[in-house]
């Protein structure tokens, strides 16, 4: 009996050897790809920037600009618009696609989703057309005699919003289609039933069970938008920099390549921030569904 | 329940769509038009500009490279992605969360940063060629698509298929290529098609590692359109737009577009 059971254990042993074997070489490829080419280059350029008087001087320096300040809030305060303007703009068309019968639902999450796989050159070229000084829309206001001469629409604030708009806006419908979908009808019926009109329920019965689609929708975009690249580029120019047209910028047109550190290391901290708090906030509201 | 044909939902919703659509088919209806410069409404009709696309050599060639390099990431990030994302989901592994956010972390760090940080690391210091140092990054910018997509229907799996095939004698590898590797086919073909499209269109990475022999299709558009502003630049959108739907019409045969928007992070 002792014997037999030795035998079983040294099986058993050698077969969580093998197991653990096949694990380790099954991952070593990826996360030797992950550390030699992901972290090991941002180590790279994150070591240089922290020398200096307690490791933050280049940092300290970089935030004491005005013109850095600016850049940093302009970067924030597009991605968290641009957020606010999806999310209005997408939460009444995505519940009317979720409602929709599925050929009809198909066909519009086609439209949806043509935008995601379209390059984002094209989307914000679009924009070009239609904001530009001789552009579609100046000259539709002076046709209809709105304006006397052509408004400066182009390369400003408002238009890297609303490209950001324009690219996001089918990201946001995803995310929250989906969140519509899982709503359970009967729940808005009994509202309609007690008396609530369309708009309560809307706002008091349907948003307070669509939170977790909305914070990840939200969170997507305000990542996405903040370190966007080929819109402030196209529709930005070279007066309204963002952080990561200022990498560009201070690597390639200045040549400034420690500069363009310091501001890369602060984008990955934001990004790192924005989207750990969704991480946060998904477990927090999968912890909450449990407990009720 | 909010009816699909409540007034205000249907009037915004359609607001909305016209919002998204109208921009794109703007700029079909640019293309073919014969003045110098853009216009909308158009003067002439020619087709002209679609010839000009492809004299332009750093088009042609930014199309090629665009492809290969999407079509070797894509196929790269599967080769490393199946087999970690196999192990994470069959054997216990400490930390495996751990893991998880690993292989995910490239999402964590801005694209212009992965190409800029790249370029420093491969191509300055390690003096690599540039195409080697484009293909891991838009490696990295696939891995994180392939992790998610192929977790999502491994974990679905029923492992004991694969355990009745080594009770009946069948080798790890053999069952894993007949039994678990079939099974999740539709998530590898959705896989790699997100893969492929995102890194075609990807600009953030490719920008630093643009070299005088290497131009993707993207970024060379965006450097033509620094200095011109005329149709040719809509009649590759058209292009482009072509080949999207193109792509879309073949996931949609072969596993269905469904398939794409399962990709939730």
């Amino acid at each position: 009996m002792k014997i037999c059971y030795s035998i079983f254990t040294t099986y058993e042993q050698e077969m969580i050897k093998i197991r653990n074997r096949s694990a380790f070489l099954l991952l070593l490829p990826g996360v030797l790809a992950i550390l030699l080419f992901l972290f090991f280059p941002v180590i790279q350029i994150a070591l240089p920037t922290f020398a200096g008087h307690f490791g933050l001087s280049n940092y300290i320096t970089f935030l004491q600009s005005h013109y850095n300040q600016g850049v940093l809030i302009r970067t924030l305060i597009i991605a968290f618009i641009t957020m606010i303007i999806t999310l209005t703009l997408g939460l009444p068309l995505s519940v009317w696609i979720a409602r929709q019968r599925s050929t009809v639902r198909n066909l519009l999450s086609v439209v949806i989703l043509f935008p995601i796989l379209t390059n984002a050159v094209v989307r914000n070229f679009t924009w070009i057309i239609i904001l530009g000084k001789n552009g579609v829309l100046n000259t539709l206001l002076l046709k209809l005699n709105f304006i006397d001469q052509p408004l400066t629409l182009l390369y400003s604030d408002m238009a890297i919003v609303i490209g950001s708009v324009y690219l996001f806006l089918p990201i946001m419908v995803t995310s929250l289609v989906s969140s519509v979908q899982e709503l359970n009808v009967e729940v808005e019926e009994a509202a309609a039933i007690l008396g609530s009109r369309p708009l309560v329920t809307f706002f008091k019965v349907m948003i307070p069970q669509l939170t977790t689609g909305i914070l990840t929708g939200c969170i997507l975009v305000f990542a996405g938008a903040m370190t966007a690249y080929t819109t402030p580029q196209l529709l930005g120019g070279n007066r309204h920099l963002v952080m990561s047209t200022l990498i560009y910028q201070q690597a390639m047109t200045l040549g400034d390549w420690s500069s363009a550190s310091v501001v890369a290391i602060i984008l990955i901290i934001l990004t790192v921030l924005v989207l750990g708090m969704m991480r946060l906030v998904a477990k927090q509201l999968d912890r909450r569904s449990v407990n009720d | 329940m909010i009816k699909t044909n409540n007034k205000v939902l249907i009037t915004i919703s359609c607001v909305v769509l016209f919002f998204l659509i109208a921009p794109l088919f703007m700029i079909v209806v640019t293309a073919f038009g014969s003045g110098a410069t853009i216009d909308f409404p158009i003067q002439g009709f020619t087709f002209k500009w679609f010839a000009n696309v492809f004299a332009q050599p750093d088009f042609v060639s930014g199309f090629e490279m665009s492809f290969l390099v999407a079509i070797l990431a894509s196929a790269l990030a599967l080769l490393v992605g199946v087999p970690l994302v196999y192990a994470l989901t069959h054997y216990h592994i400490h930390h495996q969360q751990w893991f998880q956010v690993l292989f995910l972390s490239p999402t964590f760090i801005p694209e212009i940063v992965i190409g800029f940080a790249l370029y420093q690391a491969m191509v300055i210091l390690f003096q690599l060629p540039l195409l080697v140092t484009l293909l891991v990054g838009h490696f990295l910018l696939c891995l994180p698509y392939v992790v998610r997509l192929i977790t999502a229907s491994m974990t679905m799996l029923d492992v004991h298929v694969e355990e009745a095939a080594w009770i009946y004698g069948s080798s790890r590898i053999h069952a894993f290529l007949t039994i678990t590797l079939p099974s999740i086919r539709s998530s590898i073909v959705a896989a790699f098609m997100l893969s492929f499209i995102n890194s075609f269109n990807n600009i953030p990475i490719s920008l630093f590692l643009n070299g005088p022999n290497l131009n993707m299709l993207p970024t060379s558009i965006l450097n033509y359109l620094q200095n011109n502003y005329d149709p040719t630049v809509s009649a590759v959108s058209v292009l482009l737009m072509l080949f999207t739907a193109m792509l879309m019409i073949l996931v949609e045969h072969f596993i269905g577009l469904n398939a794409l928007s399962k990709d939730r992070s």
